[in-house]
Protein backbone atom coordinates (compact mmCIF):
# COMPACT_ATOMS: atom_id res chain seq x y z
CA UNK A 1 0.00 0.00 0.00
CA UNK A 2 1.59 3.49 -1.30
CA UNK A 3 1.61 6.16 1.27
CA UNK A 4 0.14 8.95 0.63
CA UNK A 5 1.50 12.68 0.46
CA UNK A 6 -0.10 15.55 -0.99
CA UNK A 7 2.38 18.55 -1.52
CA UNK A 8 0.64 22.37 -1.77
CA UNK A 9 2.90 24.90 -3.22
CA UNK A 10 2.09 28.41 -4.18
CA UNK A 11 -1.55 27.73 -4.14
CA UNK A 12 -3.81 30.67 -4.99
CA UNK A 13 -6.91 31.09 -5.03
CA UNK A 14 -9.48 33.97 -7.03
CA UNK A 15 -13.07 34.18 -7.25
CA UNK A 16 -13.44 36.86 -9.77
CA UNK A 17 -11.90 39.92 -7.89
CA UNK A 18 -11.77 38.39 -4.63
CA UNK A 19 -8.15 36.61 -3.63
CA UNK A 20 -9.58 33.62 -1.20
CA UNK A 21 -6.65 31.78 -1.21
CA UNK A 22 -3.03 33.25 -1.71
CA UNK A 23 -0.04 31.44 -1.99
CA UNK A 24 -1.23 28.26 0.23
CA UNK A 25 2.17 26.23 0.34
CA UNK A 26 2.09 22.75 2.88
CA UNK A 27 2.22 19.47 2.63
CA UNK A 28 0.54 16.57 4.39
CA UNK A 29 1.89 12.88 5.22
CA UNK A 30 0.06 9.94 6.23
CA UNK A 31 -0.65 9.13 8.83
CA UNK A 32 -1.81 12.39 10.10
CA UNK A 33 -4.73 13.84 12.20
CA UNK A 34 -4.94 17.65 10.93
CA UNK A 35 -7.35 20.43 11.80
CA UNK A 36 -7.85 23.62 9.42
CA UNK A 37 -9.43 26.03 11.16
CA UNK A 38 -10.24 29.65 10.78
CA UNK A 39 -12.88 32.46 10.73
CA UNK A 40 -15.66 32.62 8.13
CA UNK A 41 -14.11 33.41 4.43
CA UNK A 42 -10.54 31.96 5.10
CA UNK A 43 -10.88 29.97 2.46
CA UNK A 44 -10.38 26.59 4.10
CA UNK A 45 -13.14 25.12 2.36
CA UNK A 46 -11.88 26.15 -0.79
CA UNK A 47 -8.45 24.61 0.44
CA UNK A 48 -9.72 21.31 0.91
CA UNK A 49 -11.90 21.40 -2.17
CA UNK A 50 -8.59 21.94 -4.11
CA UNK A 51 -6.99 18.99 -2.25
CA UNK A 52 -10.03 16.63 -3.39
CA UNK A 53 -10.29 17.47 -6.83
CA UNK A 54 -13.02 19.28 -7.01
CA UNK A 55 -11.76 22.97 -7.42
CA UNK A 56 -9.28 23.90 -9.80
CA UNK A 57 -6.88 26.58 -8.42
CA UNK A 58 -6.22 30.06 -10.38
CA UNK A 59 -2.41 29.04 -10.24
CA UNK A 60 -0.58 27.13 -7.99
CA UNK A 61 0.59 23.42 -7.81
CA UNK A 62 -1.21 20.86 -6.28
CA UNK A 63 0.54 17.09 -6.02
CA UNK A 64 -0.52 13.74 -4.81
CA UNK A 65 2.27 11.30 -4.36
CA UNK A 66 4.32 13.78 -7.07
CA UNK A 67 1.15 13.60 -9.54
CA UNK A 68 -0.74 17.41 -10.44
CA UNK A 69 -4.10 16.06 -9.33
CA UNK A 70 -6.06 17.51 -12.76
CA UNK A 71 -3.42 14.13 -14.06
CA UNK A 72 -5.09 11.99 -11.93
CA UNK A 73 -7.65 9.41 -13.18
CA UNK A 74 -10.53 10.33 -11.35
CA UNK A 75 -11.18 6.41 -10.44
CA UNK A 76 -7.87 6.11 -8.95
CA UNK A 77 -7.43 9.29 -7.22
CA UNK A 78 -10.70 8.18 -5.67
CA UNK A 79 -9.58 4.90 -4.76
CA UNK A 80 -6.70 6.71 -2.33
CA UNK A 81 -8.76 9.82 -1.38
CA UNK A 82 -12.20 10.28 -0.25
CA UNK A 83 -14.25 13.41 0.56
CA UNK A 84 -16.83 14.16 3.36
CA UNK A 85 -18.79 16.75 2.68
CA UNK A 86 -20.97 19.19 4.91
CA UNK A 87 -24.04 18.04 4.83
CA UNK A 88 -25.98 15.86 1.79
CA UNK A 89 -29.15 16.37 0.46
CA UNK A 90 -30.72 13.50 -1.80
CA UNK A 91 -34.39 14.05 -3.77
CA UNK A 92 -34.24 10.25 -4.44
CA UNK A 93 -35.61 7.65 -1.75
CA UNK A 94 -31.98 5.41 -1.81
CA UNK A 95 -31.40 4.09 1.64
CA UNK A 96 -29.20 5.17 4.24
CA UNK A 97 -26.90 1.31 2.95
CA UNK A 98 -27.37 2.40 -0.79
CA UNK A 99 -25.80 5.38 0.05
CA UNK A 100 -22.77 3.51 1.65
CA UNK A 101 -22.59 1.51 -1.04
CA UNK A 102 -21.72 4.19 -3.70
CA UNK A 103 -18.51 4.45 -1.87
CA UNK A 104 -17.66 1.35 -3.62
CA UNK A 105 -18.18 2.82 -7.23
CA UNK A 106 -14.16 3.39 -7.98
CA UNK A 107 -13.93 0.11 -7.66
CA UNK A 108 -16.71 -1.18 -9.54
CA UNK A 109 -16.17 -3.90 -11.51
CA UNK A 110 -19.78 -5.05 -12.84
CA UNK A 111 -23.00 -3.51 -12.27
CA UNK A 112 -23.31 -5.17 -9.13
CA UNK A 113 -21.31 -5.51 -5.64
CA UNK A 114 -19.18 -8.61 -5.12
CA UNK A 115 -18.66 -9.64 -1.58
CA UNK A 116 -15.58 -7.72 -1.01
CA UNK A 117 -17.43 -4.89 -2.22
CA UNK A 118 -20.41 -5.68 0.79
CA UNK A 119 -17.82 -6.34 3.33
CA UNK A 120 -16.03 -3.08 3.13
CA UNK A 121 -19.43 -1.50 3.46
CA UNK A 122 -20.68 -3.66 6.88
CA UNK A 123 -16.91 -2.90 8.37
CA UNK A 124 -17.76 0.69 7.59
CA UNK A 125 -21.35 0.94 9.06
CA UNK A 126 -20.07 -0.90 12.26
CA UNK A 127 -17.45 1.99 12.96
CA UNK A 128 -19.92 4.64 12.20
CA UNK A 129 -23.01 2.71 14.27
CA UNK A 130 -24.80 3.38 11.25
CA UNK A 131 -26.17 -0.94 11.34
CA UNK A 132 -29.42 0.10 12.98
CA UNK A 133 -30.70 1.94 10.06
CA UNK A 134 -29.00 0.50 7.16
CA UNK A 135 -32.54 -0.10 5.63
CA UNK A 136 -34.25 3.37 6.47
CA UNK A 137 -34.69 5.70 3.36
CA UNK A 138 -31.34 8.53 4.21
CA UNK A 139 -34.14 11.41 3.71
CA UNK A 140 -35.87 10.27 7.04
CA UNK A 141 -33.06 9.97 9.20
CA UNK A 142 -31.68 13.09 11.81
CA UNK A 143 -28.91 15.08 10.49
CA UNK A 144 -26.34 13.32 12.72
CA UNK A 145 -27.41 9.77 11.39
CA UNK A 146 -27.20 11.25 8.35
CA UNK A 147 -23.87 12.79 8.16
CA UNK A 148 -22.55 9.44 9.80
CA UNK A 149 -24.29 7.47 6.88
CA UNK A 150 -22.35 9.99 4.33
CA UNK A 151 -19.20 9.40 6.67
CA UNK A 152 -19.62 5.63 6.42
CA UNK A 153 -19.73 6.10 2.31
CA UNK A 154 -16.11 7.81 2.31
CA UNK A 155 -14.85 5.09 4.50
CA UNK A 156 -16.35 2.53 2.22
CA UNK A 157 -13.78 3.75 -0.33
CA UNK A 158 -11.51 2.20 1.97
CA UNK A 159 -9.12 5.58 1.46
CA UNK A 160 -5.93 6.17 2.39
CA UNK A 161 -6.58 9.85 2.83
CA UNK A 162 -10.12 11.12 4.14
CA UNK A 163 -11.16 14.89 3.88
CA UNK A 164 -13.91 15.94 5.77
CA UNK A 165 -15.37 19.80 5.79
CA UNK A 166 -16.37 20.15 8.82
CA UNK A 167 -18.10 17.33 9.36
CA UNK A 168 -19.83 17.31 12.51
CA UNK A 169 -21.71 21.16 12.26
CA UNK A 170 -25.23 19.44 12.47
CA UNK A 171 -24.32 17.05 15.12
CA UNK A 172 -25.09 16.88 18.86
CA UNK A 173 -22.33 16.56 21.35
CA UNK A 174 -22.10 13.03 22.10
CA UNK A 175 -21.84 12.27 18.03
CA UNK A 176 -18.97 15.62 17.52
CA UNK A 177 -17.22 13.44 20.27
CA UNK A 178 -17.41 9.96 18.62
CA UNK A 179 -17.16 11.04 14.85
CA UNK A 180 -13.79 12.70 16.11
CA UNK A 181 -12.95 9.71 17.88
CA UNK A 182 -13.09 7.76 15.05
CA UNK A 183 -11.01 10.60 12.58
CA UNK A 184 -8.29 10.06 15.79
CA UNK A 185 -8.81 6.18 15.62
CA UNK A 186 -8.62 5.66 11.67
CA UNK A 187 -5.45 8.33 11.97
CA UNK A 188 -3.82 6.10 14.28
CA UNK A 189 -4.74 3.06 12.17
CA UNK A 190 -2.71 4.84 9.29
CA UNK A 191 -4.95 7.05 7.33
CA UNK A 192 -4.05 10.76 6.78
CA UNK A 193 -7.06 13.30 7.93
CA UNK A 194 -7.61 16.58 7.25
CA UNK A 195 -11.08 17.96 8.56
CA UNK A 196 -12.05 21.62 8.40
CA UNK A 197 -13.55 22.50 11.43
CA UNK A 198 -14.70 25.98 13.52
CA UNK A 199 -14.42 23.93 16.66
CA UNK A 200 -11.82 25.07 18.63
CA UNK A 201 -11.99 22.52 21.30
CA UNK A 202 -12.16 20.01 18.84
CA UNK A 203 -8.87 20.64 17.01
CA UNK A 204 -7.03 20.82 19.82
CA UNK A 205 -8.01 18.00 21.59
CA UNK A 206 -7.87 15.59 18.18
CA UNK A 207 -5.46 16.66 16.27
CA UNK A 208 -1.78 15.86 15.77
CA UNK A 209 -1.86 19.20 14.29
CA UNK A 210 -3.78 22.34 13.68
CA UNK A 211 -3.21 24.90 10.53
CA UNK A 212 -4.47 28.21 10.97
CA UNK A 213 -5.89 29.78 7.57
CA UNK A 214 -6.62 33.80 7.92
CA UNK A 215 -7.81 35.88 4.72
CA UNK A 216 -6.43 32.73 2.89
CA UNK A 217 -3.25 32.83 4.19
CA UNK A 218 -1.65 30.34 6.48
CA UNK A 219 -0.26 31.65 10.05
CA UNK A 220 0.09 28.92 11.78
CA UNK A 221 0.55 25.19 11.06
CA UNK A 222 2.03 23.36 14.14
CA UNK A 223 0.97 21.27 17.38
CA UNK A 224 -2.54 22.18 18.77
CA UNK A 225 -1.14 24.09 21.89
CA UNK A 226 1.34 26.01 19.80
CA UNK A 227 -1.18 26.76 16.93
CA UNK A 228 -3.44 28.12 19.52
CA UNK A 229 -2.35 30.67 21.55
CA UNK A 230 -4.51 32.62 22.68
CA UNK A 231 -2.72 35.31 21.28
CA UNK A 232 -2.88 33.66 18.10
CA UNK A 233 -6.89 33.18 18.84
CA UNK A 234 -7.32 36.55 19.72
CA UNK A 235 -5.49 38.38 16.28
CA UNK A 236 -7.12 35.75 14.08
CA UNK A 237 -10.88 34.93 15.19
CA UNK A 238 -10.78 38.19 17.25
CA UNK A 239 -12.17 36.07 20.60
CA UNK A 240 -10.16 36.15 24.02
CA UNK A 241 -9.57 32.63 25.55
CA UNK A 242 -7.61 31.42 28.07
CA UNK A 243 -6.38 27.68 28.04
CA UNK A 244 -7.70 25.95 30.99
CA UNK A 245 -6.47 22.83 32.67
CA UNK A 246 -9.03 20.51 34.80
CA UNK A 247 -7.91 18.23 37.46
CA UNK A 248 -7.21 15.20 35.56
CA UNK A 249 -5.28 17.32 33.12
CA UNK A 250 -7.66 17.66 30.03
CA UNK A 251 -6.69 20.88 28.90
CA UNK A 252 -9.37 22.84 26.85
CA UNK A 253 -10.13 26.52 25.49
CA UNK A 254 -11.96 28.64 27.47
CA UNK A 255 -13.90 31.48 25.55
CA UNK A 256 -14.06 35.10 27.25
CA UNK A 257 -12.34 36.73 29.86
CA UNK B 1 -39.84 2.24 -0.06
CA UNK B 2 -37.16 -0.41 -1.45
CA UNK B 3 -36.13 -1.76 1.55
CA UNK B 4 -35.02 -4.83 -0.02
CA UNK B 5 -30.86 -5.16 -0.99
CA UNK B 6 -30.14 -4.36 -4.45
CA UNK B 7 -28.84 -7.52 -5.77
CA UNK B 8 -28.26 -9.89 -8.95
CA UNK B 9 -31.12 -11.62 -7.80
CA UNK B 10 -33.64 -9.29 -6.91
CA UNK B 11 -32.73 -7.41 -10.35
CA UNK B 12 -33.32 -10.47 -12.07
CA UNK B 13 -36.51 -11.20 -10.24
CA UNK B 14 -37.36 -7.71 -11.04
CA UNK B 15 -36.62 -8.14 -14.59
CA UNK B 16 -38.58 -11.17 -15.50
CA UNK B 17 -42.05 -9.29 -13.80
CA UNK B 18 -41.63 -6.69 -15.63
CA UNK B 19 -40.95 -8.31 -19.07
CA UNK B 20 -43.75 -10.87 -18.07
CA UNK B 21 -46.30 -7.65 -17.82
CA UNK B 22 -45.01 -6.34 -21.05
CA UNK B 23 -45.29 -9.50 -22.78
CA UNK B 24 -48.55 -10.27 -21.27
CA UNK B 25 -50.30 -6.76 -22.27
CA UNK B 26 -48.19 -6.71 -25.79
CA UNK B 27 -49.57 -10.52 -26.86
CA UNK B 28 -53.31 -9.65 -25.13
CA UNK B 29 -54.15 -6.18 -26.06
CA UNK B 30 -54.01 -6.61 -30.10
CA UNK B 31 -57.17 -9.08 -29.53
CA UNK B 32 -59.26 -5.81 -28.62
CA UNK B 33 -60.62 -4.22 -31.62
CA UNK B 34 -63.56 -4.00 -34.10
CA UNK B 35 -62.42 -7.19 -35.70
CA UNK B 36 -62.73 -10.46 -33.59
CA UNK B 37 -59.34 -12.77 -33.93
CA UNK B 38 -59.10 -15.72 -31.77
CA UNK B 39 -55.12 -15.70 -30.64
CA UNK B 40 -54.56 -19.37 -31.37
CA UNK B 41 -55.60 -18.99 -34.90
CA UNK B 42 -53.96 -16.08 -35.26
CA UNK B 43 -50.45 -18.13 -33.94
CA UNK B 44 -51.33 -20.64 -36.59
CA UNK B 45 -51.72 -18.04 -39.33
CA UNK B 46 -54.98 -18.64 -40.24
CA UNK B 47 -56.93 -16.17 -42.55
CA UNK B 48 -57.73 -13.34 -41.48
CA UNK B 49 -57.10 -13.80 -37.82
CA UNK B 50 -53.20 -13.71 -38.16
CA UNK B 51 -53.34 -10.79 -40.82
CA UNK B 52 -55.56 -8.60 -38.41
CA UNK B 53 -52.82 -9.80 -35.56
CA UNK B 54 -49.81 -9.10 -37.19
CA UNK B 55 -50.18 -7.17 -39.80
CA UNK B 56 -52.77 -4.66 -38.66
CA UNK B 57 -52.43 -4.57 -34.61
CA UNK B 58 -48.90 -5.38 -34.03
CA UNK B 59 -47.27 -2.70 -35.84
CA UNK B 60 -49.08 -0.28 -33.41
CA UNK B 61 -48.65 -2.64 -30.70
CA UNK B 62 -44.70 -2.48 -31.03
CA UNK B 63 -44.61 1.83 -31.84
CA UNK B 64 -46.48 2.05 -28.58
CA UNK B 65 -44.48 -0.32 -26.45
CA UNK B 66 -40.95 1.33 -28.14
CA UNK B 67 -42.58 5.12 -27.07
CA UNK B 68 -43.66 4.12 -23.77
CA UNK B 69 -40.70 1.86 -22.77
CA UNK B 70 -38.66 4.91 -24.30
CA UNK B 71 -40.39 7.86 -22.82
CA UNK B 72 -40.19 6.24 -19.29
CA UNK B 73 -36.76 5.65 -19.17
CA UNK B 74 -35.93 8.59 -20.40
CA UNK B 75 -38.08 10.28 -17.52
CA UNK B 76 -35.93 8.31 -14.94
CA UNK B 77 -32.57 9.76 -16.49
CA UNK B 78 -34.19 13.15 -17.20
CA UNK B 79 -35.41 13.16 -13.41
CA UNK B 80 -31.05 11.95 -12.22
CA UNK B 81 -29.38 14.37 -13.90
CA UNK B 82 -31.36 17.06 -13.98
CA UNK B 83 -31.94 16.18 -9.97
CA UNK B 84 -35.53 16.92 -10.15
CA UNK B 85 -38.73 14.41 -8.63
CA UNK B 86 -40.58 16.10 -11.49
CA UNK B 87 -38.10 16.21 -14.84
CA UNK B 88 -39.70 14.83 -17.64
CA UNK B 89 -38.20 13.59 -20.87
CA UNK B 90 -39.93 17.23 -21.77
CA UNK B 91 -38.63 19.35 -19.35
CA UNK B 92 -36.21 20.51 -21.43
CA UNK B 93 -38.29 21.73 -24.35
CA UNK B 94 -37.49 18.99 -26.89
CA UNK B 95 -41.99 18.44 -27.22
CA UNK B 96 -42.37 21.60 -28.02
CA UNK B 97 -39.16 22.39 -30.47
CA UNK B 98 -40.71 18.73 -32.13
CA UNK B 99 -43.95 20.33 -32.35
CA UNK B 100 -42.56 23.67 -33.99
CA UNK B 101 -40.91 21.71 -36.23
CA UNK B 102 -44.22 19.70 -37.19
CA UNK B 103 -46.23 22.94 -37.31
CA UNK B 104 -43.92 24.38 -39.87
CA UNK B 105 -43.57 21.30 -41.74
CA UNK B 106 -47.73 21.12 -41.90
CA UNK B 107 -47.89 25.08 -42.65
CA UNK B 108 -45.39 25.01 -45.49
CA UNK B 109 -46.67 22.19 -47.35
CA UNK B 110 -43.93 19.91 -47.24
CA UNK B 111 -45.39 16.61 -47.36
CA UNK B 112 -42.56 13.92 -48.15
CA UNK B 113 -38.50 13.97 -47.63
CA UNK B 114 -36.63 11.26 -48.96
CA UNK B 115 -39.61 8.93 -49.26
CA UNK B 116 -40.94 9.28 -45.43
CA UNK B 117 -43.00 12.27 -43.73
CA UNK B 118 -41.13 15.84 -43.96
CA UNK B 119 -42.61 16.11 -40.61
CA UNK B 120 -40.75 13.39 -38.77
CA UNK B 121 -37.42 15.63 -40.31
CA UNK B 122 -38.60 18.94 -39.19
CA UNK B 123 -39.82 17.38 -35.71
CA UNK B 124 -36.56 16.00 -34.99
CA UNK B 125 -34.58 19.38 -36.20
CA UNK B 126 -36.97 21.39 -34.14
CA UNK B 127 -35.96 19.40 -31.01
CA UNK B 128 -32.36 19.73 -31.58
CA UNK B 129 -32.49 22.94 -32.28
CA UNK B 130 -34.28 24.17 -28.75
CA UNK B 131 -32.54 22.22 -27.07
CA UNK B 132 -29.26 23.81 -28.11
CA UNK B 133 -30.86 26.94 -27.59
CA UNK B 134 -32.03 25.29 -23.76
CA UNK B 135 -28.10 24.64 -23.39
CA UNK B 136 -26.89 27.90 -25.40
CA UNK B 137 -29.02 30.08 -22.76
CA UNK B 138 -27.94 28.01 -19.62
CA UNK B 139 -24.54 27.82 -20.20
CA UNK B 140 -22.22 29.68 -18.13
CA UNK B 141 -18.78 29.07 -19.57
CA UNK B 142 -17.85 25.66 -19.82
CA UNK B 143 -20.08 24.92 -16.93
CA UNK B 144 -24.16 24.21 -17.27
CA UNK B 145 -26.06 23.80 -14.01
CA UNK B 146 -29.05 21.65 -13.56
CA UNK B 147 -31.04 24.77 -11.90
CA UNK B 148 -30.40 27.48 -14.94
CA UNK B 149 -30.99 24.37 -17.54
CA UNK B 150 -33.97 23.68 -15.73
CA UNK B 151 -35.30 27.33 -15.58
CA UNK B 152 -34.03 27.94 -19.56
CA UNK B 153 -35.93 24.70 -20.21
CA UNK B 154 -38.92 26.25 -18.87
CA UNK B 155 -39.03 29.18 -20.48
CA UNK B 156 -37.90 28.81 -24.14
CA UNK B 157 -40.50 26.05 -23.54
CA UNK B 158 -43.13 28.75 -23.03
CA UNK B 159 -41.85 30.77 -25.91
CA UNK B 160 -41.74 27.92 -28.52
CA UNK B 161 -45.16 27.12 -27.38
CA UNK B 162 -46.52 30.93 -28.23
CA UNK B 163 -45.18 30.46 -31.77
CA UNK B 164 -46.56 27.36 -32.15
CA UNK B 165 -50.28 29.48 -31.30
CA UNK B 166 -49.26 31.97 -33.42
CA UNK B 167 -48.62 29.68 -36.55
CA UNK B 168 -51.95 27.94 -35.79
CA UNK B 169 -53.76 31.27 -35.78
CA UNK B 170 -52.38 31.96 -39.33
CA UNK B 171 -52.76 28.29 -40.93
CA UNK B 172 -56.11 26.94 -42.90
CA UNK B 173 -58.52 25.41 -41.65
CA UNK B 174 -57.38 22.25 -42.87
CA UNK B 175 -53.71 22.61 -41.65
CA UNK B 176 -55.23 23.75 -38.19
CA UNK B 177 -56.90 20.34 -37.86
CA UNK B 178 -53.62 18.40 -38.95
CA UNK B 179 -51.56 20.86 -36.28
CA UNK B 180 -54.02 20.01 -33.61
CA UNK B 181 -53.75 16.38 -34.42
CA UNK B 182 -50.12 15.94 -34.34
CA UNK B 183 -50.16 18.38 -31.13
CA UNK B 184 -52.36 16.39 -29.02
CA UNK B 185 -50.32 13.40 -29.41
CA UNK B 186 -50.84 9.57 -31.38
CA UNK B 187 -50.08 6.31 -31.80
CA UNK B 188 -51.05 6.25 -35.30
CA UNK B 189 -49.42 3.12 -37.25
CA UNK B 190 -46.32 3.38 -38.96
CA UNK B 191 -44.44 1.40 -41.89
CA UNK B 192 -42.36 -1.48 -40.86
CA UNK B 193 -38.73 0.50 -42.04
CA UNK B 194 -39.49 2.90 -39.43
CA UNK B 195 -40.31 1.06 -36.57
CA UNK B 196 -37.15 -0.97 -37.58
CA UNK B 197 -34.94 2.33 -37.52
CA UNK B 198 -36.75 3.75 -34.13
CA UNK B 199 -36.17 0.37 -32.66
CA UNK B 200 -32.49 0.79 -33.69
CA UNK B 201 -32.69 4.34 -32.04
CA UNK B 202 -34.40 3.18 -28.63
CA UNK B 203 -33.00 -0.03 -27.93
CA UNK B 204 -29.46 0.70 -27.82
CA UNK B 205 -29.63 3.39 -26.29
CA UNK B 206 -32.24 2.09 -23.58
CA UNK B 207 -29.83 -0.80 -22.47
CA UNK B 208 -26.64 1.63 -22.44
CA UNK B 209 -28.65 3.46 -19.86
CA UNK B 210 -29.36 0.62 -17.76
CA UNK B 211 -25.80 -0.73 -18.48
CA UNK B 212 -24.46 3.02 -16.90
CA UNK B 213 -27.38 2.93 -14.23
CA UNK B 214 -24.82 3.03 -10.81
CA UNK B 215 -23.28 6.34 -12.47
CA UNK B 216 -26.94 7.67 -12.70
CA UNK B 217 -27.38 6.55 -9.01
CA UNK B 218 -24.11 8.86 -8.14
CA UNK B 219 -25.23 11.87 -10.36
CA UNK B 220 -28.86 11.63 -9.06
CA UNK B 221 -26.92 12.72 -5.45
CA UNK B 222 -24.56 15.15 -6.85
CA UNK B 223 -21.95 16.19 -9.04
CA UNK B 224 -19.25 16.64 -6.24
CA UNK B 225 -20.31 13.51 -4.84
CA UNK B 226 -20.18 11.69 -8.00
CA UNK B 227 -16.77 13.59 -8.65
CA UNK B 228 -15.66 12.25 -5.25
CA UNK B 229 -16.45 9.01 -6.18
CA UNK B 230 -14.44 9.00 -9.02
CA UNK B 231 -16.76 9.64 -11.74
CA UNK B 232 -16.84 12.74 -14.20
CA UNK B 233 -20.13 14.84 -13.75
CA UNK B 234 -19.53 16.92 -16.37
CA UNK B 235 -19.07 13.81 -18.54
CA UNK B 236 -21.95 11.96 -17.17
CA UNK B 237 -24.67 14.94 -17.22
CA UNK B 238 -23.13 15.35 -21.20
CA UNK B 239 -24.05 11.67 -21.73
CA UNK B 240 -26.88 11.76 -19.86
CA UNK B 241 -28.48 15.24 -21.58
CA UNK B 242 -27.35 13.53 -25.50
CA UNK B 243 -28.76 10.14 -24.74
CA UNK B 244 -32.08 11.41 -23.08
CA UNK B 245 -32.93 13.80 -26.04
CA UNK B 246 -31.81 11.41 -29.07
CA UNK B 247 -34.42 9.26 -27.20
CA UNK B 248 -36.57 11.40 -26.84
CA UNK B 249 -36.78 13.61 -30.20
CA UNK B 250 -36.60 10.70 -32.16
CA UNK B 251 -39.93 9.13 -30.42
CA UNK B 252 -41.63 12.21 -30.11
CA UNK B 253 -41.01 12.84 -33.92
CA UNK B 254 -43.46 10.12 -35.34
CA UNK B 255 -46.20 10.01 -32.15
CA UNK B 256 -46.24 13.89 -31.11
CA UNK B 257 -45.92 14.87 -27.63
CA UNK B 258 -47.21 12.04 -25.02
CA UNK B 259 -47.61 13.22 -21.69
CA UNK B 260 -47.32 11.71 -18.19
CA UNK B 261 -45.77 8.37 -19.40
CA UNK B 262 -42.68 9.88 -18.54
CA UNK B 263 -43.14 11.07 -14.79
CA UNK B 264 -45.94 8.39 -13.27
CA UNK B 265 -44.04 5.52 -14.56
CA UNK B 266 -40.68 6.28 -12.54
CA UNK B 267 -42.54 7.49 -9.49
CA UNK B 268 -44.97 4.77 -9.67
CA UNK B 269 -41.66 2.10 -9.52
CA UNK B 270 -39.49 4.32 -7.38
CA UNK B 271 -42.31 3.64 -4.23
CA UNK B 272 -41.74 0.24 -5.18
CA UNK B 273 -38.31 -0.28 -6.19
CA UNK B 274 -36.07 2.12 -4.25
CA UNK B 275 -33.99 4.86 -5.91
CA UNK B 276 -31.32 2.38 -6.89
CA UNK B 277 -31.47 2.99 -11.37
CA UNK B 278 -30.33 -1.04 -12.03
CA UNK B 279 -33.88 -1.78 -11.20
CA UNK B 280 -35.72 2.08 -11.47
CA UNK B 281 -34.36 1.98 -15.09
CA UNK B 282 -35.34 -1.76 -16.78
CA UNK B 283 -38.40 -2.02 -14.97
CA UNK B 284 -39.23 1.78 -16.06
CA UNK B 285 -38.51 0.91 -19.70
CA UNK B 286 -40.58 -2.48 -19.67
CA UNK B 287 -43.62 -0.98 -17.43
CA UNK B 288 -44.03 2.31 -19.62
CA UNK B 289 -44.28 -0.22 -22.55
CA UNK B 290 -46.66 -1.64 -20.95
CA UNK B 291 -48.65 1.26 -20.22
CA UNK B 292 -48.84 3.03 -23.22
CA UNK B 293 -49.86 0.02 -24.98
CA UNK B 294 -52.70 -0.22 -22.52
CA UNK B 295 -53.33 3.32 -22.82
CA UNK B 296 -53.50 2.60 -26.61
CA UNK B 297 -55.52 -0.10 -26.75
CA UNK B 298 -58.32 2.15 -24.37
CA UNK B 299 -57.72 5.09 -27.15
CA UNK B 300 -58.82 3.24 -29.85
CA UNK B 301 -61.06 1.01 -28.81
CA UNK B 302 -63.50 2.53 -25.86
CA UNK B 303 -65.37 5.01 -28.23
CA UNK B 304 -66.71 4.91 -32.07
CA UNK B 305 -63.88 7.35 -32.87
CA UNK B 306 -60.50 6.98 -31.81
CA UNK B 307 -58.99 9.22 -29.24
CA UNK B 308 -55.58 10.58 -28.91
CA UNK B 309 -53.37 8.13 -26.54
CA UNK B 310 -52.01 11.21 -24.67
CA UNK B 311 -55.50 12.23 -23.55
CA UNK B 312 -55.97 8.52 -22.22
CA UNK B 313 -52.21 8.88 -20.45
CA UNK B 314 -53.09 12.14 -18.91
CA UNK B 315 -56.97 11.08 -17.89
CA UNK B 316 -55.27 7.47 -16.33
CA UNK B 317 -51.88 9.46 -15.25
CA UNK B 318 -52.72 12.76 -13.90
CA UNK B 319 -55.28 10.93 -11.04
CA UNK B 320 -52.57 8.83 -10.42
CA UNK B 321 -49.85 11.06 -9.99
CA UNK B 322 -52.10 13.05 -7.56
CA UNK B 323 -53.07 10.06 -5.44
CA UNK B 324 -49.05 9.43 -5.26
CA UNK B 325 -48.44 13.01 -3.90
CA UNK B 326 -51.36 13.08 -1.67
CA UNK B 327 -49.08 9.63 -0.26
CA UNK B 328 -46.24 11.06 -0.26
CA UNK B 329 -46.43 12.52 3.54
CA UNK B 330 -46.45 9.59 5.21
CA UNK B 331 -44.28 7.79 2.64
CA UNK B 332 -41.15 10.03 2.11
CA UNK B 333 -41.48 8.83 -1.65
CA UNK B 334 -40.96 12.20 -3.34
Amino acid sequence: MSAVRFELSGISMRYGAAEVLHQVNLSFDQPEMVALTGPNGAGKSTLLGIMSGLRQASSGRCLLNGTELSRWNRRDFATLVSVVPQSLKIDFPFTAEQVVLMGRTPYAGGLFENEQDWTAVRRAMELTDTLDFAQRDFRALSGGERQRVVLASALAQEPQALLLDEPTTFLDLKHQLSIYSLLRDLSRAGLLVVAVTHDLNLAASYSDRVIVLQRGRVVADSEPCAALTPERILAVFGVETTWLRSPAGNSWIAYGH
Amino acid sequence: MGTNQVTAGRAFRVLVFSVAVMAAVAVLTPLAGPARVDLAKAFKGVWPDAQVYFDVRWPRTLLALLTGGGLAIAGVLFQAVLRDPLATPYTLGISSGASLGAVVAIVTGFHTFGGLPALWFAAFAGSAATLALVLGVAAEGKRVSSFTLLLSGITINGIVMSVIMLLHNLASVQQSFAIVHWLMGNIDPVGKPTLAALAAIVLPISFWLCLRARHWNLIAVGEEWAAARGASPRRLLLEGYIAGSALTAALTAITGPIGFVGLVVPHALRLKLGGDHRLLMPASFFIGAAFLVLCDTVARSVMPVELPVSVITALAGGPFFIMLLRSRRKSLWL
